[in-house]
Parts: C-alpha cells; sequence; structure tokens
C-alpha cells in the first residue's frame, strides 16, 4: 500500500498531476491533455492523431505530399482479400467479429471473463486459432495487412478505452500500464514519458519528438525507415532498444496494458489508421 | 535519426575518429583552445554509439544538434569547479532528479577514462 502511494506520488512529480489521492484515469486523461494544450496552445485537439506533423510544419509538408499517394494502400487491399479470404474450415473472420471490419475503436477492452486487456491483434489471433489457423507475427508481416484494412474501415470511430469499475482487475491493469510509461528503462535511463510528454516538440538529433497524446490513433503505421506497415507493439519495441532496454513480448502482459494506459489518454480521439511516418 | 542511440557505429566511429584525426594539431590543449579540436574527447563526444552528445546539445563544431539540452558553451566560467561538471556528466539525475540525460559515468555509457576525457574536452568550450 505505501509502496503504491509512493508510486503515485513520483508519477505526480513527473507529470505534474495534483498530488494527494491516487487520480482516476478519467483525471489522470484530463491532466495529460492540458499538459500538451498549454505546452502547444496553437494545436487543436483534433491535429495529435497525426503525430509529430502537428506540431512540426517542416516535416508536414513533406508527409502532406506523402498522403497524396499513400506507402500502405498495397496493405489495405491486402488485409481485405485476408479479410474475405475463408479459413481451411469454411469460415472468415467475420464469423468471430460480426460487427467487423471496422472494429479498431473496440480495442483494447478490458475482458472480464479473461481477467486480462484484449488487444485487436490478440484477438485476432486467438481467432485464427479458434478456427485452426495457425497464429500470425505481430510485430512484422502479413498481420499489418489485416490490421490496415481493419483500420481504413475503422477511420472516423473514436477512441473509447473504459476502465470498467467493477473489476479492480481493470484499473490494476491499467495503474500499471501508466507505471510503465514513467519508469525509467535501459542503460540510457529513460522513461516513454522522458522522450514524449516532458520534451516532446524538441529536437533529438535530427528528430523532432512526437507528443504522446494521440500516439494510438493511426497503428499500424507506414515507416519509411522500415520500408512497410508496422504495428503498435512494433513501435514499443524499437522505443524501449533506442535506450538500450530490452523489449518485452508483443502482446504480452507488459505491452497490453501499456496500451491499454496509452490509449485511454487518446480517448476522445478519431482514429485515422494507417498512418504514414517517416 | 534515432540510431542515435543504437550501435551501427562501427563505421561512423571510425569516421568520427578519423575527422578528429584529420585537425590533430601537434602540441597541447591550452585552455584558450576554443572548441578543443584536437582532444581526444571530442570524438567521444560526438560519437553516436558514446556519448552522442549533439543527440541533444548544440556544440560548436558538430552537425544538426538536438535543443533537448542547453547548448555546452563558455563552460569553464560556469563550470569553475571541474569536479562540478565531471558530475553533471557522471549522473545529471543527482542535480536533477527529472533529468532526460544519460548518467554516462554511472550506468558504463563511458567508461572512467572515456569520461574523464569528455569532461576534458567539455571543458574547454
Ligand atoms: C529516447 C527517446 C525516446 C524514448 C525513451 C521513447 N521514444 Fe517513442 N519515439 C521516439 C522517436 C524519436 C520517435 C519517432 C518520432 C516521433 O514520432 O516521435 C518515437 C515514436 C514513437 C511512437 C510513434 C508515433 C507516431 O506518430 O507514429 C510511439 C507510439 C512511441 N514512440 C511510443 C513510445 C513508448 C510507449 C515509449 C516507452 C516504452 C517510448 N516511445 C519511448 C523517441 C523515444
Ligand atoms: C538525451 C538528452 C541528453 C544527452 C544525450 C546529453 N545531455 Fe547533457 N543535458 C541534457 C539536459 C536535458 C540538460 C539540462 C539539465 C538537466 O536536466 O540535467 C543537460 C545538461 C548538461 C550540462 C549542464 C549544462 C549547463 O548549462 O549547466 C552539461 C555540462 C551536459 N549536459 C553535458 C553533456 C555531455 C558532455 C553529454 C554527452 C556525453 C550530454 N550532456 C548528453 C540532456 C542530454
Amino acid at each position: 500500500m505505501s509502496k503504491k502511494i509512493l508510486i503515485a506520488a513520483a508519477l505526480a512529480v513527473a507529470v505534474g498531476l495534483p498530488a494527494g489521492a491516487m487520480a482516476t484515469p478519467e483525471e489522470d486523461r484530463i491532466q495529460f491533455r492540458n499538459h500538451f494544450q498549454d505546452r502547444f496552445s496553437e494545436v487543436p485537439l483534433e491535429e495529435y492523431p497525426n503525430g509529430v506533423y502537428a506540431i512540426d510544419p517542416v516535416g508536414r509538408e513533406n508527409w502532406e505530399a506523402i498522403e497524396e499517394f499513400p506507402p500502405y494502400e498495397p496493405f489495405i487491399d491486402t488485409g481485405r482479400d485476408m479479410w474475405e479470404k475463408p479459413f481451411a474450415n469454411g469460415k472468415t473472420y467475420a464469423d468471430c467479429f460480426p460487427d467487423g471490419p471496422g472494429i479498431a475503436h473496440k480495442y483494447p477492452h478490458w475482458d472480464k471473463d479473461k481477467g486480462m486487456v484484449m488487444t485487436l491483434p490478440l484477438a485476432l489471433n486467438n481467432c485464427r486459432e479458434a478456427n485452426s489457423e495457425e497464429p500470425l507475427k505481430y510485430k512484422k508481416g502479413p498481420i499489418n495487412d489485416l490490421l490496415s484494412y481493419i483500420a481504413f474501415e475503422s477511420r472516423g470511430e473514436v477512441t473509447n478505452v473504459v476502465v470498467p469499475e467493477d473489476d479492480p482487475r481493470a484499473l490494476a491493469a491499467y495503474e500499471d500500464g501508466k507505471k510503465f510509461y514513467y519508469t525509467r528503462r535501459g542503460q540510457l535511463n529513460f522513461s516513454c514519458a522522458h522522450c514524449h510528454v516532458q520534451n516532446g516538440g524538441l529536437v533529438l538529433r535530427t528528430e523532432t519528438l512526437s507528443p504522446s497524446l494521440g500516439h494510438t490513433t493511426h497503428f499500424p503505421v507506414y515507416r519509411s525507415k522500415w520500408g512497410t506497415v508496422g504495428t503498435l507493439h512494433r513501435r514499443f519495441t524499437g522505443c524501449n532498444k533506442q535506450v538500450r532496454a530490452k523489449p518485452f513480448e508483443a502482446h504480452g502482459e507488459e505491452y497490453r496494458n501499456l496500451e491499454y494506459f496509452l490509449t485511454y489518454m487518446s480517448n476522445g480521439l478519431e482514429l485515422n489508421g494507417p498512418g504514414a511516418r517517416k | 535519426m534515432i540510431e542515435t542511440f543504437s550501435r551501427k557505429v562501427a563505421t561512423l566511429s571510425g569516421a568520427a575518429l578519423l575527422a578528429a584525426g584529420a585537425v590533430l594539431t601537434p602540441l597541447g590543449a591550452s585552455a584558450d583552445n576554443h572548441g578543443g579540436s584536437e582532444m581526444p574527447g571530442k570524438a567521444i563526444a560526438f560519437d553516436r554509439g558514446k556519448g552522442n552528445c549533439l543527440a541533444c546539445h548544440h556544440i560548436e563544431g558538430g552537425q544538426s544538434p538536438g535543443n533537448i539540452g542547453p547548448p555546452l558553451v563558455a563552460m569553464k566560467a560556469r563550470y569553475p569547479e571541474r569536479a562540478k561538471l565531471h558530475a553533471q556528466i557522471y549522473d545529471a539525475t543527482t542535480i536533477n532528479p527529472e533529468s532526460a540525460m544519460p548518467p554516462f559515468g554511472k550506468h558504463y555509457v563511458l567508461s572512467p577514462e572515456e569520461l574523464d576525457l569528455v569532461v576534458d574536452y567539455v571543458w574547454t568550450l
């Protein structure tokens, strides 16, 4: 108990949350959003899903040119074929996801039966396995096609992560993700928040650091550096590695809870995936 | 970009050392050797796989610096005590617990010898 309070207090200092009682997710989210809106007072809220291009006019010009011939388009088409093609047993993804394909805004969510955060890629693989298909790899490869199609079909939906109050394990998962976000890691000793909250908008070598508000709206993302589309957990892995920390397993508990917290922070923002970044 | 911190540096660091070698002057770092381009600490400070100070600091003579930390200028005037400068680079969080600057000494990002060379160099800026 006292340890938990200490951690909460440390977090409070880091992001300027009011000290004292542990903040609710909703209080966290308002603080988080205000931090960026104070810092970039000229940037309208609906710009944050555009990541670094919301605050970097030079990068933005390039990006707008790229978006004229979106590099992620072929992945959407391949993903549509995957969605429609029956499994060996004759069923399709639509049998698992009757509301599909535009379902990205329903994830991540708290799965009460399983007692864990359910992410979209994990749900897709659960569907495959229930239909005797091999699960897809989580960071690179065909899962990105499927996710690109789903993201595209979900455009315009609004981020709306819920931490249900009737299950304390959900709040614990959220708190776990939050703690991850503010904990220093790796030989270089950075937390996620150091780069994307404290220093968002500043320049690390030649790279302008994006604000974390809006970080989850546009995945999967086509990155010029990757030359392809990659998942959110691939990005987490990269950001862990660059501080010389050991990355965690994609869609393992740590990254799932991180995604839960981080997506909650963007509640109210529109989905606009797949995205394109440099 | 952010290979800033990654280790694909074998060639880069070689290049950095060469560059430093090319401007090596015969004798000695006198205190008013502004920029200290002949000092071995400079190559370490500029090397993306070592100090990579340019990721965050403007340093005279360095290409495409970041701006997360303040420009490194007038160091001797601001750090009359070398030990204070050493402490900042060894572990910046002892001075500012929220510092984003990596603890180069404490986490062995630089060896004690490399750290000393960097401090020598930065002190001339
Ligand atoms: C040392 C600095 C640093 C740290 C620490 C760091 N990142 Fe990043 N991150 C970057 C840079 C640089 C980029 C690419 C430019 C940008 O969009 O910010 C990036 C990009 C991202 C993106 C993609 C943004 C987009 O619009 O597509 C996400 C998401 C992200 N980081 C999450 C995290 C998370 C989660 C952590 C902690 C596990 C973390 N980052 C830690 C530097 C960092
Ligand atoms: C990721 C960012 C980052 C890197 C890399 C970095 N620094 Fe810093 N540095 C900072 C920040 C931020 C400050 C401001 C004070 C603080 O928060 O510690 C700072 C402050 C300093 C100061 C004190 C400056 C003053 O005006 O008093 C010195 C000296 C310094 N850094 C030297 C270095 C050296 C030498 C290296 C490389 C070996 C380096 N830094 C690498 C971020 C960085």
